[in-house]
């Protein structure tokens, strides 16, 4: 069965801690409850993104730098 | 100057749009609001004639982006692009494409921007005008006995600051001789190993300071100044409240530093509003200039509330070419303002951003809300917490203090949390009612403080 992480916040989702660094997680890539996935930037300050969940095959349906409302499914996992 | 039938572009959001566009409308003119995927339904663009989508909700893409907003104002047939403040308004490109397009900036040319907005550039402007700066030394220090010397001269502490470094890096203070011998040795060493160069200078450390800043409006000749506000009161490095004008300064050290500010303004025939920003030492009487910002600033409604001039209607008419309205000797101080800054922050929770849903509004009658806020507007997360500004005027310090306590006893902006509860906790607190609050006061105080949910 799937599983989903949902954005805590209203704002914009960043997979990479910094324009020139890798992703928090690759598409594809396995993620343990407790990492970080991405930040929210929810006016001018940056939340981190933390699994409640673990899984495999990460896949994010809200890309880098895009807007996401509290609650939209950031990444499904099996 | 008659601007009717002219077009304004506005190239910005939240309440300063607001507050450009009631200006616009007053000198006559058409008003095209540039807008994001997500600010829609913001309260600039209901009272624009028109509005333009200029782009996602990332301010990169939209209101960051030159090539697109000078292509969507010459599209909508501006005669000037207004840019406000933040996003473009001190970005020199901009300044210069928007006038390479064939409309007018709103604010002073490029080389202006691109000059005031260099530390090393503006401070020898600063000097050439005879701006007050810290007492240092002449550029970088030659010896230890050098700086011996320099110290004995300005006084402990002194800073010792890195000539590579910026953003407060390398930067250390020494309170004696003995302390600056020790330091100079090990702060070349690692200003040599962390910027590449090793070299260093020294300015006067100012441990009580105040922020006080100079408003300027210039037409490209002749500038006069409408003096100065205090600012002091700061979190994070963001002004939270301002005053109109400084309580704390004496006559003549407000027309020395007027005086200074409007000589800077005319030696670099500055158009537009402006302002000098200054650290202010109390114990001195002395002034140290900072940086000049060249555009509108947030808190220039308690400016316009103790002279009675529009500082925003002045600035576009002098911008489409007209000479100043004003004469210097018309200007008189005529009571004290305060503005406090309502952001959508939880004040009693850290200070958590709030993008909640407007509820009802209750603004007392007697206060000027400059705000974008209306009943049932939903706060876009993306872009700051600014929602509006609650000004304040009366005939002196302590009648404004009681009318700001009294309409924050009834101000409710419903379904929202911000930062009201702040200012009245601060509006009772017995340090700012004296006056006495430094810029490193509300951090300190802020560590203890109770603020009460609203």
């Amino acid at each position: 069965m799937s599983k989903q992480i949902q954005s805590p916040l209203p704002g914009t989702f960043y997979r990479k801690p910094a324009p020139d660094q890798p992703p928090f997680v690759e598409d594809g890539g396995d993620i343990n409850a407790g990492d970080t996935i991405g930040l929210v930037e929810v006016m001018k300050t940056f939340h981190e993104v933390k699994a409640e969940v673990s899984g495999s095959n990460a896949r994010f349906s809200v890309g880098d730098e895009e807007p996401v409302t509290a609650g939209a499914v950031l990444v499904e996992l099996d | 100057m008659d601007l009717s039938g002219k077009t304004l572009f506005i190239a910005n959001r939240g309440e300063i749009a607001v507050r450009v566009n009631r200006a616009a409308k007053a000198l006559g003119m058409t008003v095209v609001q540039a807008h994001s995927e997500a600010d829609t339904d913001m309260l600039a663009v209901r009272l624009a004639d028109r509005a333009v989508d200029i782009g996602p909700a990332a301010a990169t893409k939209s209101y960051l982006d030159v090539d697109k907003v000078v292509a969507a104002a010459k599209d909508a047939g501006a005669d000037a692009v207004h840019p406000g403040y933040g996003f473009l308004s001190e970005n020199a490109r901009f300044a210069r494409a928007v006038a390479d397009a064939g409309m007018i900036f709103v604010g002073p040319d490029a080389d202006t921007i691109s000059r005031m907005g260099d530390k090393v550039a503006a401070r020898d402007a600063a000097i050439a005008a005879g701006v007050p700066i810290a007492p240092g030394s002449k550029g970088a220090i030659a010896s230890v006995d050098d700086a011996l010397k320099v110290a004995g001269e300005i006084g402990y502490p002194v800073m010792i600051k890195a000539s590579a470094g910026g953003g407060g890096r390398g930067i250390r203070v020494a309170n004696s001789d003995d302390e600056l011998a020790k330091l100079i040795p090990q702060a070349s060493s690692e200003a040599k190993a962390a910027f590449g160069d090793g070299a260093l200078y020294i300015e006067r450390m100012v441990t009580d300071a105040r922020h006080v800043e100079v408003q300027i409006m210039g037409d490209g000749t002749r500038a006069v100044h409408l003096f100065e506000r205090e600012c002091s009161l700061q979190r994070r490095r963001q002004k939270v409240w301002e005053e109109a004008p400084c309580a704390e300064l004496s006559q003549s050290a407000r027309d020395h530093v007027c005086a200074a500010s409007v000589r800077l303004a005319e030696a670099v025939n500055y158009r537009g509003a402006g302002t000098l920003e200054f650290l202010y030492e109390p114990a001195r009487d002395e002034f140290y200039f900072m940086e000049m910002n060249t555009r509108i600033q947030v808190e220039h409604p308690v400016t316009e509330m103790i002279t009675g001039v529009d500082l925003v209607q002045e600035m576009i008419r002098v911008c489409f070419g007209a000479p100043l309205s004003i004469e210097q000797d018309a200007l008189d101080i005529n009571g004290h303002a305060i503005e406090v800054r309502v952001n959508a922050e939880d004040a009693a929770n850290n200070f958590m951003p709030f993008p909640g849903v407007t509820g009802a509004m209750h603004v007392p009658e007697d206060v000027r809300f400059d705000t974008m806020l209306f009943e049932g507007y939903a706060i876009p997360p993306f872009y700051d917490s600014l929602l509006g500004k609650l000004i304040v005027h009366a005939e002196d310090r302590p009648a404004a203090l009681a009318k700001l306590r009294r309409a924050l006893e009834t101000m409710k902006l419903e379904g929202l949390k911000t930062t009201l509860p702040l200012f009245k906790a601060l509006a009772n607190d017995p340090t700012v009612i004296a006056g006495e609050a430094n810029t490193a006061y509300l951090e300190k105080w802020l560590e203890t403080a109770e603020i009460e949910p609203a």
